[in-house]
């Protein structure tokens, strides 16, 4: 089949499945079922397409790219953007992780969403997120990129916001909304700097040009340095990241598929896409890896002592965005999108677990009322270990690969360094702890369920998807064991080869010995640290506010997420808000408008000496004075013409 | 015939309506004549050779030979579609106010069509004289509108609106005749045509402020700026809006403005060249102030009309800015924005007006919850948000984006502040939708019985009850205004997805204009 049928098809059928249950199913259909098979259904046919469009790439001979034209969007001047699609080696792998992840969150979603009022909206919004998800990656051009970049962060506005009743979510929805609009005004200022330079802004274009490397703060540094602020807002980084952790007011299965495997990564999805330019603009690449460094560090520490369970995990999410981020910022981009791909599989997969088990808990969320729920809930227990196992890193598990191929090149590639490699290992520890936290208090231990909630496991719809993100937890991992390992049985690192065209690699240089030393560091770390938290946690737990009391003001810090909601709420929101006030109440009302005011009081008063041609009429006075003023305006014209 | 056809039918059907005294009659009349004044115009699309740059459409007559003034008109890229969004926006307004205008009927739709007939004049001409004509016309029934039809100080917005626009059009006034006195002296016949001055070549001195292409520039200015208006000349929209009834505020903001705006490109830049140029930081700035400005200000507005009439000093902002950067990705921008704003806060006013006339209240803080008792309206809402605050895919996003290319171009520090109206923006309007739709029910809403699966909280905060402990009974749209908003509705994503039907049209205009900044010419086309 041709490339327009395809990636047509691939794209369409979302659409189609949220314009039937947006517009033509009964919205107040309470059966999750109808509308969950309907969109289900048109996210697996993209799903076929998606595996149809990258087999098509696999082999030798096969082409490099599958491209699709639609029609012209905006051709303006010398600015041309065009609906058109490419599936490459990057997109390729974009669309399988969306439309395969998305399949069974949809699927779970049939489960989690029976109880809930309006599915068929529910249902539409999803499916309309995937669409906009799809064009995001699928974009041959960087404004096309960017309609599915700001239409990811509609949807995921609308389904933050689903409950909207709730005061506390619409506020979330919106948050999130206004955050990733700073980001994406820097975006937009990215690509007026694109375009400046380069005259066009579509990638195959931008790719075969040749760039000097800018090593000051010239337009290609600002270009890089203003998408990459895009890249902060929608992907959830420092000083942006607020939006994330308010965004698990949406319902769970929105979390993980837009707030955790998908939208969230849009961010490095966009920094790989470009890496030809991102290369040749090492101060950006710093300041990406530093950021990055730094968010997985700060992230992880504020997950250290959460008590809801989704919070944790978006700081979580934060935090791992964080090693995609410095991966990517030394230049690490395959090793960026491996871990963008791993992580889709276990954070998606911890999500969905923990929706099981709020869904078992009847809405509660608060880890410090379960405990002992790996009897109850046997599958999503046995599942989630998995994605514990993944994300703290045990080796063989697929998080293992990725996450240390990071650390690996922030410690050998040139642009890297070893303090950065420092950071990722703090934060990988505390990765550890606090995972292990979540495990003990949820799972393991003894029961802290109150006697009016009986725990269940939840239906097959819910737990299939889990079994199978379990499994791609484990092996998701495989395509890409580094050198020191495979080259002891004997496999070659296939996903580096298949990047290795379409991305900018800088090449990291160290020793075989090196790299096994980091490695191992890591692993060590992280079992102590997992291993205190399982002994606090579970054998200590009734000593815990003592260890608690020791720490009390860093605990408090900590544990108000360093306040940093407070702060900007102080500082910026309310500097704005009272601005605006300002401006109304004394600007527009008393400087402006009275200026107004007084120039008619003046003609009043040059009118007092002239009582004879005053009758009264204020709009008179105001034609006298403008008489004048002509009058003198002819003169001076008079003169010169 | 065809431009006089549309541009005069109205003027005659409107006082031919005066004679009525039946106020249905009046206003199916009114509507069924709008409806064919739309097709007609469809024609003109239709004829419409959008690879000419000159003018089409002609009409020329000898109106007062002596002084070289004539009936004068024709169209061309610049005007195209701000003679349609006029002839489209009519028959909307018509149905939206099927209901809401219920005193002297006959007379509101006389002066509506008078209007028209006032602004489609304005569009058209070419002659300067028979423009200023048709400019002040403008003045009479948007003045009878506020003033009879309006709030309950329509004495005070109606003459404040008056006496702002007399005071900006009489020195413009004065710089027509001073350019056609010089038309004697350089062409040798006096002229009032357009073209004509186009071909003058007026003194400009960049050292002294006092020379004639700098001062005619700013009394053509003035009058454009107060129109758009352009930031400190603001005051007269918020109080002009708030007091008109809705289909005044929306046909001054779906078109009244935009006379503002096509004055300045029209006018301001082509005939004043070098004066446009040496001032372009000036009102380069004042967009972007503009922009900042209304988006800070109208955020904290408690009154939803309030809120729209500064949200559109924030949208006018961008249409200035995109003309002032002068290349053709800002004007281009610009012109679409226009278009835009007529269609997204053409249907906010609507909307507005809807909720308005079902709760008698525009008090944001008195509304909550009201997705949930008026779904479909949330929706249209919605979609209309999308729209004003430019997200792709709708018609706001083209306008938007090509108006901050078109300035980053042109100058990057003040493109770069302007983005800030895309996060400002985003949250005025989100704000004011959360609000209103949002939450639990609010004072006015009344709660909907439905039980709510996971979420939580659905109804804390108990309404107060209002009047006799009960609430105005809160229907969904209608089949009418659902007929009304539906247009609009297409134009957003068609004009989102579709830029390059609408801007097909303007493209060799506006190059010819861009290209030629300084020795601009139209030529006549058959």
């Amino acid at each position: 089949m041709s490339g327009n049928l395809l990636i047509g098809i691939l794209l369409l059928s979302p659409l189609v499945g949220f314009l039937i249950n947006g517009f033509l199913v009964n919205q107040n259909n309470k059966s999750a079922v109808r509308a969950g098979v309907i969109a289900t259904v048109a996210s697996a046919i993209s799903f076929v397409c998606a595996s149809l469009l990258f087999c098509s790439l696999l082999g030798h001979e096969a082409p490099t790219s599958v491209k699709a034209f639609f029609f012209n969007w905006i051709n303006v001047g010398d600015f041309k953007s065009d609906m058109a699609f490419v599936v490459d080696h990057i997109s390729g792998i974009m669309i399988m992780i969306i439309t395969g992840v998305g399949s069974l969150i949809h699927l779970y979603s049939v489960g989690y969403m029976s109880h809930d009022s309006k599915p068929a909206k529910f249902f539409a919004y999803l499916n309309l997120f995937l669409f906009n998800m799809l064009i995001l990656v699928l974009a041959d051009n960087l404004l096309l990129l960017f309609v599915g970049w700001e239409g990811v962060g509609l949807c995921s506005y609308l389904l933050i916001g689903f409950w909207f009743t709730d005061p506390e979510k619409a506020a979330a929805g919106m948050k999130a909304f206004v955050v990733n609009r700073i980001g994406d005004a820097g975006f937009i200022l990215g690509l007026f700097f694109i375009f400046m330079l380069f005259k066009t802004v579509q990638f195959e274009e931008l790719s075969k040009l040749t760039y000097t490397v800018d090593l000051g703060w010239g337009a290609l540094t600002m270009a890089t340095l203003f998408l990459f602020v895009g890249a902060t807002g929608k992907s959830a980084q420092i000083p942006l990241y607020v939006w994330l952790p308010d965004a698990m007011a949406g319902p769970t299965p929105v979390s993980a598929l837009i707030h955790a495997a998908t939208m969230v990564t849009a961010g490095i999805y966009m920094i790989c896409r470009l890496s030809f330019i991102f290369v040749a603009t090492p101060n950006t690449m710093f300041i990406i890896a530093c950021v990055g460094a730094v968010t997985a560090v700060f992230a992880a520490s504020i997950g250290l002592f959460q008590n809801d369970i989704k919070k944790i995990l978006a700081y979580s999410t934060v935090s791992q965005l964080g090693y995609m981020f410095l991966g990517v910022g030394v230049g690490a981009f395959s090793a960026g999108m491996f871990h963008l791909m791993t992580h889709a599989f276990f954070k998606a997969l911890m999500f969905l677990g923990a929706g099981s088990v709020i869904h078992g808990m009847h809405e509660e969320q608060d880890i410090r009322k379960m405990g002992g729920l790996a009897k109850k809930m046997p599958i999503t227990h046995m599942t989630f270990i998995f994605g514990w196992l993944a994300i703290i890193g045990t080796p063989l598990f697929s998080g293992f690969f990725s996450k240390d191929e990071i650390l690996w090149r922030s410690f050998a590639s040139p642009m890297g360094s070893k303090l950065l490699w420092l950071a990722g290992i703090l934060g990988a520890t505390m990765t550890a702890f606090y995972m292990t936290r979540l495990m003990a208090l949820t799972f393991w231990g003894k029961s802290r369920v109150s006697k009016d909630v009986h725990p269940h496991e939840s239906p097959l719809t819910m737990t299939i998807p889990l079994m199978v993100l379990a499994v791609l937890s484990l092996v998701g991992g495989w395509v890409g064991i580094p050198e020191i390992i495979g080259n002891v049985f004997g496999i070659t690192n296939g996903w580096e080869h298949w990047f290795h065209e379409v991305l900018s690699d800088v090449e990291a240089h160290g020793s075989h010995v090196e790299e096994a030393l980091t490695m191992l560091t890591s692993v060590i770390l992280a079992a102590c640290a997992a291993f205190g938290a399982f002994v606090l946690y579970t054998k200590k737990f009734s000593q815990l506010d003592s260890v608690k009391a020791k720490f009390s003001n860093l605990h408090k810090v900590i544990y108000n997420k360093y306040y940093i909601d407070e702060i900007y709420e102080a500082s910026i929101v309310q500097t704005i808000v009272k601005g605006g006030r300002w401006l109304w109440s004394f600007i527009d009302v008393k400087v402006v408008d009275r200026t107004t005011y007084l120039l008619t009081d003046f003609v009043k008063g040059a009118g007092a000496g002239i009582r004879l041609m005053v009758n009264g009429n204020v709009q008179q006075y105001a034609l006298y004075i403008v008489c004048g003023l002509v009058g003198v305006l002819i003169m001076i014209l008079a003169r010169t013409v | 015939m065809l431009i006089t056809l549309i541009t005069f039918l109205p003027l005659l059907v409107g006082v031919g309506l005066l004679f009525l005294k039946n106020d249905k009659v009046a206003k199916i009349i009114a509507l069924g004549f709008s409806l064919a004044e739309f097709a007609v115009s469809l024609i003109l699309l239709q004829r419409f050779d959008s690879s000419a740059t000159g003018l089409q459409f002609i009409e020329k007559v000898d109106w007062l030979p002596s002084f070289g003034i004539q009936y004068f008109v024709g169209i061309d890229g610049l005007s195209l579609w701000l003679v349609l969004l006029t002839t489209f926006l009519m028959p909307i307004i018509f149905l939206s106010s099927w209901t809401s205008v219920d005193k002297k009927v006959p007379a509101f739709c006389a002066s509506m069509l008078i209007l028209q007939t006032a602004m489609l004049g304005t569009f058209v001409s070419i002659d300067m004289i028979l423009f200023f004509v048709f400019w002040e016309l403008m003045l009479v029934p948007m003045f009878l509108l506020i003033g009879i039809w309006g709030g309950e100080k329509r004495i005070y917005a109606a003459y404040k609106f008056f006496i702002y626009t007399m005071v900006g059009s009489i020195f413009m006034m004065v710089a027509i005749i001073v350019l056609m006195f010089m038309t004697k002296n350089q062409l040798g016949t006096m002229s009032a045509s357009l073209l004509d001055f186009y071909k003058l070549k007026i003194p400009f001195d960049a050292g002294n402020y006092l020379n004639p292409q700098t001062l005619m520039f700013f009394a053509f200015c003035l009058a454009f700026a107060i129109k758009v208006p352009i930031f400190p000349l603001h005051t007269w929209l918020p109080d002009a809006h708030v007091q008109a009834p809705t289909p005044g505020s929306v046909v001054l903001a779906g078109v009244m403005l935009k006379m503002g705006t096509y004055g300045f490109l029209r006018f301001s830049i082509p005939l004043f060249p070098d004066a446009a140029k040496e001032f372009a930081p000036l009102f380069i700035a004042l967009a972007v102030i503009g922009i900042i400005y209304g988006a800070l200000v109208a955020m904290v507005q408690p009154d939803m009309k309030k809120l729209v009439a500064y949200s559109s000093v924030s949208h006018l902002g961008f249409c200035i800015l995109g003309l002032f950067a002068m290349n053709i990705e800002g004007i281009t921008g610009s012109l679409y924005q226009m278009l835009n704003h007529g269609v997204s806060t053409g249907a906010l006013f609507i909307l507005v007006g809807m909720i308005y006339e079902r709760t008698h209240s525009r008090e944001i803080s008195k509304y909550g919850g009201l997705a949930k008792a008026m779904p479909l309206f949330a929706i249209f809402f919605f979609i209309t948000t999308l729209s004003s605050i430019a997200v792709p895919g709708t018609n706001g996003f083209v306008g938007e984006f090509l108006v901050l290319l078109g300035a980053f171009k042109a100058n990057k520090v003040a493109a770069g502040f302007a983005c800030t109206g895309m996060i400002f923006g985003a949250v005025y309007m989100l704000w004011m939708y959360k609000r209103i739709f949002f939450g639990p029910a609010g004072h006015l809403v009344p709660e909907v019985a439905e039980e709510h699966g996971h979420g939580h909280g659905s109804s804390h905060g108990k309404a107060a009850h209002h009047g006799h402990g009960e609430k105005h009974p809160l229907l969904d749209l209608n089949l009418r205004e659902v007929v009304v908003l539906i247009p609009l509705m297409i134009l957003i994503f068609w004009m989102g997805f579709f830029p390059g039907n609408f801007l097909d049209k303007t493209k060799t205009s506006i190059e010819h204009l861009v290209k030629n900044h300084g020795q601009y010419t139209l030529t006549m086309n058959k």
